[in-house]
Formats: structure tokens, sequence, C-alpha cells
């Protein structure tokens, strides 16, 4: 039992020497610390993954957290097929960027800071994945919502980092909101939050309703819609995706783990974990289903125009989230965590990369300014290359076949089905698109930023390199467990091994219409690959024209459909204006005006008293003792 | 240790943790010099902490009956008698007061340079009256605490407050005096119908007609609410904190405005039970109101102080939310709360006063940067802020879960109200923080000509640090104060829920139409 309670506190235990002994005596040393944590969790986890897969699942209750009356939850674990996946991604992903952040946080002021925050994310994460209730799960996903605001805002003299780490923890908290109370519902409906008991009790909640405000409403399709909203905040699926781009003000190793490849998946992971539940409302599947594919074609959209990598990625990030949900909601959760999975190591890549490329450049970000840089940075520019391959799913790699394995369950699952599919294989196209824009204008061409920079350029040092070759290696190969049968009998092997707790996806096709779906997935990223070429290599000045004469529709994506200027104008100015002047002035003024009778009695009974100051004492006791006599003597007298 | 303090005091160990106090401030008039006052100030209040130990360790959990219970004749004739007891709602309480009085005398240890002797006198009467308002069972004997704790606090504000403590104490003064006033009257009508007595366990047993109920409901209600305070009694709560020193803030908020929810919980609930159930939904739509209300009002403040104040209102507004609910979780996690709120409020008024030593400026557009300038400083404060936003694995998330929980229960529409104050309550605490602590320093600030600001001391550290296990034991493993009140809470629900079904609802309805 030890060693699965160690697995989140080793980095645990790296948080708390780092941030207490840090600043004083460990400084520029911090990651002797972190890395070797997290390297042991990453140990335990494959010890974990390893018995599971001989068929030893383990769910233990460590001790009893909180009991009133006849609530009582625990802190305890589950480790199934599902969260041994989760822990080797958080795990090996975390290693690797841990060893990483050595190179890239070099010489930082809060170096520190910087590996003790990133422990306690670790350990934060570890616990939403192994949590075996719900009340567990909202630990960690509160605690890894608070390490995102740490991390966003790491450079807090930026008034924009700061801004932007209190925007992410605030967009989160309207998705908490919702997902608290599906949490407190779960229990109310089913007496326990532990997974098991409730998902085990799920079929007798069926057809339940509650009464909501005057309506009837099944009780099973509001809770999973309020877990769900909690999945819509941290995930960014809209409308709470425009967190997401701004935390981009975080330095890129914390964009890549956190805001890349585990934190934002944790929505993902809670609705497959919860799928004996989604699956028995249609109505919150059709939901999901339909969030995801719409998230991802309109944040794909978005990508086209952007110019700062970071934030093409990231946008990349919240399209790629959009397609695991798309899988969710149509009831693919195995071909779901696949992408989760795949996309875990691409994505890592493709911010690692990005960021080795802002290194070199020191701190550009604008891809405006950049060009040319395949020759100075080959190993980058070769990573580059294979994460874009694997994104835009070309066969053989990674993200082809959990793509490929989310488009075809898509097509599969009816007419709303078929719609969804074809939103992600247009979404594919626009992938394809701004993917090879992204290497277009960073790494070829001829170099548009300053002399001085130019003359600076180099290959980043091997600590930064070699976990990019690492993650090259999941890239590529991170796909072969899931390659469907229609190709290679029993070549679905996670889908196999999450089968007993996500089950196996309905729905069969033809294998006519199986390679036609699988075709059309190729055409589509060699497609975007083409025009992107077109654009951006054979005639560069095309881009420009195409901008100027659909300026409109051009402005509307460059300014992300004012999205944020909407919840601005409609949400947050009210608030703060309605704080200001009318309840600041209702408070003032009404209140006090009415609970003091008349204005001003206070300041004349001030004045009155201070004249008589050395009386005080006994003026009170005075007044007290003639005022409680008066009103006995009336209740006596009337009695 | 506590055994051999309990062994020695055996039968009186509660009148000696409510009268060592008083003794400290007799010796007191006796000495000179400040450093030896403040010695032997923090030498009493460290001394009835200590004596308070033995109570948590003795403490049979398993009962809802007041426990050390000292009973004496006083004025036989009036039915007077000294008789004091704890139970498991009013232990914690006990313990909050003797470590937050510890902690005040040594964050005054600075900041107080003027009539020392004065300001220790009266901390040490004011902690013995609050103690003394825990413990009593007889109506008069809590009705002379209640009433002597206000004339310390009264001149803590007055004497030793800010620019504007005149206005703020009186204001203060008044607003409790005509509550308690009221309540008074409730006193003395309950004397005659009880039988002529003062006993309050005894006036906890008997039932009294419906309609008297609600009279006397209110009176009590009058000086409960304000003391909470309930919304719309509240404005005297910020002038008050933001001008008391900060000794005097952090009794204010820690234990003092406790005093009110804890009034609703002795003597409301189970004197008036029908009443009771009858108020509750106004009740509970002025705890709503107060967290909502509270939380915007948050927004609008230009001051660090009077920010925190009034975060107060809208946290008591959980407070009330929950003790209204009528089940285990809501009135568990309403008492659980209030204790929360002293240690995060009581923690959050500790450090502004421990900055504003340094600064002396309480207008948060003079601060910027300053997790650079005092980095454990702000390391602490970033802890607080968000045990005071309720983050699971601090103990405002546990005090919070636990009252939403109890809310949604019993009425769906007032728990999904209140989970909107999280959603605020994280807008104006992290943009506080971040006009604090983030971006640049000040420049405004920076040409004044001010010292460079320096980090914690360690007599600060010291006094901090309590605090701070306490955020995360609670956080961690609140089922060790959970443990204490699950008796006396269920006995509480049982009283309020059975008077419920023998007052069917014809009689209230009766009632109401003879009330109105």
């Amino acid at each position: 039992m030890l060693k699965y309670i160690l697995i989140p506190l080793l980095p645990f235990a790296s948080f708390l020497i780092n941030i207490l002994l840090g600043r004083n005596f460990i400084k520029d040393r911090a990651h002797w610390i972190a890395v070797p944590a997290v390297f042991g969790s990453f140990v335990l986890a494959v010890s974990a993954f390893l018995e599971v897969m001989n068929g030893n699942t383990i769910n233990i209750n460590v001790y009893s957290w909180i009991a009133s009356g006849d609530f009582t939850v625990s802190v305890g674990f589950l480790i199934d097929q599902l969260s041994a996946v989760m822990l080797m991604v958080v795990t090996s992903i975390g290693t690797l960027i841990f060893i990483y952040s050595i190179g890239y946080m070099h010489g930082d002021g809060g170096y520190y800071r910087f590996f003790a925050y990133l422990s306690l994310f670790v350990f934060s994460m570890l616990i939403l994945v192994m949590a075996n209730n719900f009340l567990l799960l909202y630990f960690g996903w509160e605690a890894v919502g608070l390490c995102s605001y740490f991390l966003i805002g790491y450079w807090f003299h930026k008034k924009s980092a700061a801004d932007a780490g209190k925007k992410a923890f605030i967009v989160n908290r309207f998705g908490d909101f919702g997902f608290g109370l599906g949490v407190i519902l779960i229990f109310l409906t089913f007496g326990s939050l532990e997974y098991l008991q409730v998902f085990g009790g799920a079929g007798a909640a069926m057809g339940q309703t509650i009464s909501l405000f005057g309506y009837e409403v099944d009780l099973l399709t509001l809770i999973c819609l309020l877990l769900f909203c909690g999945a819509v905040g941290k995930s960014a699926q809209i409308p709470l995706h425009v967190w997401l781009p701004d935390a981009m003000e975080g330095p890129t190793p914390v964009s890549a783990l956190i805001h890349a490849a585990t934190m934002v998946t944790a929505g993902v992971f809670m609705v497959a974990r919860c799928n004996p539940l989604f699956n028995l409302s249609e109505v919150a599947m059709n939901t999901v289903a339909v969030t995801g594919g719409v998230t991802a074609i309109f944040a794909a959209t978005i990508a086209l125009v952007q110019n700062d990598i970071k934030r093409v990625i990231a946008y990349s990030t919240v399209s790629q989230l959009g397609y695991m949900f798309l899988a969710l909601g149509v009831g693919a959760y195995s071909a779901g965590i696949f992408h989760l999975y795949t996309h875990a190591y691409f994505k890592a890549l493709l911010f690692l990369g990005s960021g080795s490329v802002i290194h070199a450049l020191h701190d550009v970000q604008d891809m405006r300014n950049m060009g040319g840089l395949k020759k100075h940075m080959p190993v980058t520019y070769a990573v580059f290359i294979i994460a874009t391959l694997s994104i835009t799913g070309i066969p053989g790699l990674a993200g082809f076949f959990s793509k490929d394995e989310i488009l075809w369950r898509t097509y599969l699952a009816g007419d709303l089905g078929k719609l969804l599919w074809f939103l992600g294989t247009t979404a594919a196209l626009l992938t394809a698109f701004y993917s090879w824009r992204l290497i277009y204008m960073t790494f070829h061409g001829k170099f548009r930023g300053t002399h001085e920079q130019e003359h600076h350029l180099h290959e980043s040092p091997k600590v930064i390199t070699v976990p990019l070759m690492l993650l090259a290696v999941g890239a590529v190969a991170a796909g072969w467990v899931g390659i469907p049968p229609v190709i290679m009998e029993h070549g679905d092997r996670i889908g196999e091994f999450l089968a007993p707790v996500l089950g196996h996806p309905e729905g069969h096709g033809t294998h006519a219409e199986e390679y036609m779906v699988m075709g059309a997935s190729i055409f589509v990223a060699l497609l975007g690959w083409f025009v992107a070429h077109r654009m951006y290599v054979k005639t560069p000045e095309l881009p420009r024209k195409l901008g100027a004469s659909l300026q409109p529709v051009y402005n509307l994506l460059l300014n992300k459909y004012y999205v944020d200027e909407l919840y601005s104008k409609t949400l947050v100015q009210p608030v703060l204006r309605a704080a200001d002047r009318i309840i600041l002035g209702f408070d003032t003024y009404v209140i006090e005006g009415i609970v003091n009778g008349v204005p001003g009695l206070i300041g004349a009974f001030s004045r009155k008293l201070r004249e008589v100051q050395t009386g005080m004492l006994s003026n009170y006791a005075l007044v007290m003792a003639l005022g409680a006599l008066c009103i006995v003597g009336i209740w006596i007298f009337l009695r | 240790m506590e055994n051999i303090i309990y062994n020695h005091l055996d039968y009186s160990i509660l009148s000696w943790t409510v009268f060592l106090p008083v003794l400290g401030a007799l010796f007191l008039l006796l000495v000179q010099g400040r450093a030896v006052i403040r010695w032997i100030s923090l030498l009493f209040t460290l001394a009835t902490f200590v004596i308070s130990l033995p109570l948590l360790t003795h403490f049979d959990k398993g009962t809802h009956a007041m426990q050390f219970v000292e009973r004496h004749d006083w004025i036989p004739s009036w039915g007077i008698n000294y008789f004091i007891g704890i139970d498991g709602i009013s232990i914690l309480f006990i313990t909050l007061t003797t470590v937050l009085s510890v902690l005040c005398v040594l964050v005054s240890w600075m900041a107080i340079e003027n009539k020392v002797k004065e300001f220790h006198i009266a901390i040490l009467t004011m902690e013995a009256g609050m103690l003394g308002v825990f413990v009593a069972l007889d109506f008069f004997l809590f009705y002379i605490f209640w009433e002597a704790m206000l004339i310390p606090m009264f001149l803590l504000i007055g004497v030793w407050g800010g620019q504007n403590r005149v206005y703020a104490a009186i204001k203060f003064f008044l607003y409790t005096l005509i509550g308690s006033l009221l309540m008074l009257v409730g006193i003395v009508v309950l004397y005659y119908t009880g039988g002529r007595t003062l006993d309050i366990l005894a006036l906890s047993s008997l039932d009294y007609p419906f309609k008297l109920q609600c009279w006397l409901f209110l009176a009590f209600f009058a000086a409960f609410a304000v003391k909470v305070p309930m919304f719309p009694v509240h404005t005297w709560l910020p002038d008050a904190h933001t001008e008391a020193p900060t000794a005097g803030s952090v009794i204010l908020a820690g234990v003092l405005i406790k005093m009110g929810a804890y009034g609703f919980l002795r003597f409301s609930m189970p004197m008036f039970p029908a009443a009771t159930k009858f108020f509750t939904g106004p009740v509970l739509i002025l705890s709503v109101i107060a967290i909502i209300y509270g939380a915007l009002v948050c927004f609008a403040q230009k001051d660090f102080k009077r920010l925190i104040a009034y975060s107060s209102v809208s946290h008591m507004g959980f407070v009330t939310l929950g003790l209204f609910a009528f089940n285990t979780q809501g009135v568990e996690g309403g008492i659980l709360q209030m204790v929360n709120h002293g240690i995060i409020t009581g923690a959050l008024f500790l450090m502004i006063g421990i900055i504003y030593e340094r600064t002396h400026t309480r207008v948060i557009a003079d601060y910027g940067g300053f997790a650079k300038l005092v980095p454990w400083y702000a390391g602490l404060f970033i802890v607080l802020t968000f045990a005071s936003i309720g983050l699971p694995g601090t103990n405002g998330f546990i005090g919070e879960f636990l009252i939403i929980f109890g809310a949604l229960k019993a009425r769906m529409l007032y728990g999904v109200l209140a989970a909107t104050g999280i959603i605020l309550g994280a807008g104006y605490m992290l943009w506080l923080y971040q006009r604090i602590f983030f971006q640049d320093a000040n420049p405004d600030y920076e040409v004044s000509g001010h010292h460079p600001v320096s980090d914690l001391t360690a007599r600060e550290v010291v006094l901090l640090l309590p605090l701070f296990v306490f955020v995360f034991w609670i956080g961690f493993y609140p089922n060790t104060l959970l443990d204490y009140m699950h008796a006396s809470v269920e006995h509480l629900i049982q009283r309020v829920n059975v008077t419920e079904m023998a007052g069917s609802g014809k009689m209230i309805a009766n009632y109401l139409t003879e009330i109105f």
C-alpha cells in the first residue's frame, strides 16, 4: 500500500523541501530534489501499471477525511486500467519536462520556486487521477488549478501574467461551481461519493427526476451536465475556453506539462471516469459530443491567423481537446483516452520545441519575427516536423491512429454523428494548415528578426534537446498500441486494456466505410499541408493579399470572435460597476440611513458623548440600567 | 501535562480558565514598566491557554450533556446561580478564544506604545468576558459577561483605534446596545414564564406557546443578528474592524462576531424551536443576501482592512445559512466555519497589522510588487487567501462544503445561490492579492520616502504559525473538530425537528394570521 501512496507523496515532499528551504539554501540546485522525486513516481507508476496489467486493480481507503452525520468520505485511491494509463502519461511526460526545465529555467531568479510549484502540480495531478471518490477528485481538481494559477503568474511582475493567472482561476471557478454542485447531488442521490458505489447504483437511479425551480428534470442528466460544467472549465471548451490562450503567459515547460499534456485533459479523464453515469443520459452525451465537435472547429479557425507561436499551439490544444470530448460524447471513451495519451506526447513536443525556439531568440514569440531557423536549429526543426506529422494525422504516427479512431467512431454514431464527423474532418483540414503554417513561418524562408538576434541563434543545449528527442519517439510510436482492427487484428491493444473500465464502443460499419473515413482524413491532412506550402513557401505574398480581401473574417478570427470582449462587457464590467456604484452607495446611504434612523444621529451622539468623555462608563451603565428598568416596568405593568 | 493540570484543578477547571485572565488584569494594576506588563500579559494568556487544554482532552465526545459543570447558589432569592459548563458546541470556542488572545498580546508587542497597561488590562478582561459568555449556563451570569465584554471592546476601538475611532466605537456600542436591551427584555419574560428561574438548561427544555416563542425569538434575534452581523444590520462591522487596533480586529473577527451565531445555537434554537422553524425562510434569505452582497461590496473597497472586514459579512452569511439548514452537515459546517473564520480572518487581520506597522497605509493602491519586497510574507498571505476562498486542503473548504451540502439538502435554491459566493470570493481575493503583491511597486509610494519594507521577524512568524497549522490540520483532518460536535448537534437538531412534528403546520398557520 505504501508504494501507491508514495506515488503522489514523492513530488509533494519535493514541493515542501523546495518551498521551505529553496530560497535560502537550495536555490539553483532545486532540480536535484524535484527530478529524482518525479522520476521516483514514474518508477512506482510503472510498477503499478504492470500490476494492473496482471489484472490486479487496487482500491484502498487511507483514512476517513470528513465524517458529519450520514455524510462520510475518505481519502482513498483507486488504481485501475484508466488511472494506470493516466499515471504513466503524467509521470513520464512530467519527468521529461522537469529535465527540460533545468535547461530552460536556468538562471531564473525564482528557479527553486518554479520546481516547487511544478512538484506541487504533479502531486495534485496524481491525486486527481488516483482518487477513488469524487471529493478527493475535487481536491486534486482544485489543487491543479491552484498550481496553474501560480505557474501562469510565475513572472508576476508582468501585469499580463498576473492577469492571466487570475483569469484562469476565476474562469475555472465558474466550471467548478457546477462541478461542486454535481458532486453534492451525487451524494444526495447515491449516499456515497466512492466511484464504485456510485457507478454500482447508477442503474437504479435511472429515470429518477428532481424538481428544479418548478421543472421536473432527469436526475442523472442533471448530475452529468453539472459534472461536465467542471470539465468545460478545466479542459477549456466553449464557452469557458478563454483562459487557456492567456495561460501561455507562463513559462513554456508549464504550457507543455499543464496546459497541454496533463491538467487540461483532466476534464476528459473525469468524463471517461464517470462513463457509467453519462451512458445513462442521452442528453448529456449529446451535449458532450456537440461541445467537443464545435470547440474542435471553432478553436482551429482561430489558430489559422494567430501570430504568436505559443497561441497557435494553445488554440490547437483547445481544438484537440474538443476531439477528445467528441469521442467521449459518442461513447468511444477509450478512443478519447487514446487521443489524450498520444496528444500528450506530440503536443508537449510542440510546446517544448517552441520553447527551444523562444529560448534561442531570447523571448521572441511572434512568428512574424522568425523564419529560417531550420539551419540554425536542426534538432528542434526535426522534432517539430515529427510532431506536426503526428498531429496532422499522417499514417504511421501516433496522432493518425487516435484521431482516426475518433472520427471513425463519430461517423458510426447516427445522423448527429455524421454531422460531427464532417465537422471533425474539416477541423483536421484546418489543423494541417495551421500546423504547417507554423513550421513554414518559423523555420523556412529568411530570418526576419534583428541582426543581433541572428548572430546569437544557436541550437539548444542537450538538457533541452534530449527530452525533445525522447518525446519525439513518443509522438511517433505512442499510437502503435491502438492500430485499428481493420488493419491489424488485435491491434487495438489500448482499447482492449481499457475495456474493463470504459467498455466497448457501440456501432458497426463496413470495412469500406472505415477505409473511406480513413482516406478522408489522410486526404485533408495532405490538402492542408499542400495549401500551407502553397501560401507560405511558394507565394509568400498570398497570405497578406488574402487577409486584405477577407478583412472582416480575418479580423474576426484574429480577435478570437471577440469572446473576451463580450465577457468583459456583459459580466466583468457590470459586476465591478454594480459593486462600485450601486452596492457601495446602497450600503453607505440607504442601509446606514434606514438602520441608523436619522442620519447623523451617531455624529450628534458622539459629539454629546465627547463633551462628557470622562463619564462615559458610568453613562453607559446608567443608560443600560434605565433602559432595562423602563422596559421591565412597562412589561410588568402591561402584564 | 494536561493530566497534571486536570488533576490539580479538578472540578473548578472551567472557572480557572475564565477567571485567570481577570487575575492577570488585577495583577497588571500593580506593576509598572512596559516590558514587564507585556510579559505578564503574555504569561497570563499563555497560562489560560494551557489550562484550557485539558478541557479538550478530557471532554467526553459521546454525550450532548454539559460537562465540567460547576453550580453554586449565588442570589438564591432571585433564583440566580453561578452555573457554568460546556458542551460540544461551546468547547471549540473556548480554545479558539484562548489561542487568539495569546496572539493578540504578541501582535501588540510593538504596535501599542500608548497606555500599554490599560491596553493589556482591556485585552485580558475581554478574554474573560468572551470565555464567560461561552460557558455561562445561567442567564444572569450570561448577561453580565455579554455586556462586560462590550466595555473593553469599546475602549479598544475608541482609545487605540485609527483616525475615525470615536465614530466607529460609538457606532459599535449603539448597535450592540440596542440589540442587547431587546434580549434583556426577552430574558426577563423568560424568567417569569419559565417559573422564576434563570437556568438556561431548564429554560431550554420547556415548551412555550408559539406566539410567545415568536416574540422572544425576535427579541433575541435582534441581539444576535447585530453581533453576527447579518444583512442589513452589518454596517457597524466595517467601521469597527477598520478602526480597531490589530488585536481588536482579531478578537472582533475571531470571537466576538461568533457570539451571535453561538446565541442562535444556545438559545434561539433549543428554546424557541417552533419559532425558529417559522422564521427559517427569512433568515435563510438574509444569509444568502449577506453572502452575495458582502462579496460584491468587497469589489468596491479601496481599503485593505475594510475589504477583509466586508468579506466577514459574506463568510458569516455562510455560517447562518448552515445553522438554519437544520441538518447535521449544515449545523456542523456552520460551527466549523465559525472556527475557520476565526482562524483565517484572525490571521488575515494579524498580517494586515504586521504590514501596516511597516507601511502605515491601508490604501490598496499604495501597494504593489510586495511579493518581491517581502517574499515570506507574500507566501503566507497567499495561503490565507486560498483558505478564505475555500480551496480543498484548507479548513475553509471543509466548512463551506458542509454548509453548501447542508443547504442544498434542505433547500436547493439557497444552496445554489450560496455556491455563487465561491466564484465571487475567488474574484475579490485574487484581485486584492494581485494589487498588493504582484506587478511593480507603486512609484508614488516609493517616492514618498518610506523605509524599505522588511520581511517577517521571528516573533511574527511564531505568532502566525499556529494559525497556519490549524488551516491545514482542519483541511486534511477536520474530524478532530467535528468529533466534538456530533452528539450536541444531533441533540439540537432532534429538539428542533421533533418540535416541528408536534407543532403542526396548522398551528403555525393559525398563529401566522394572529401575529401579522
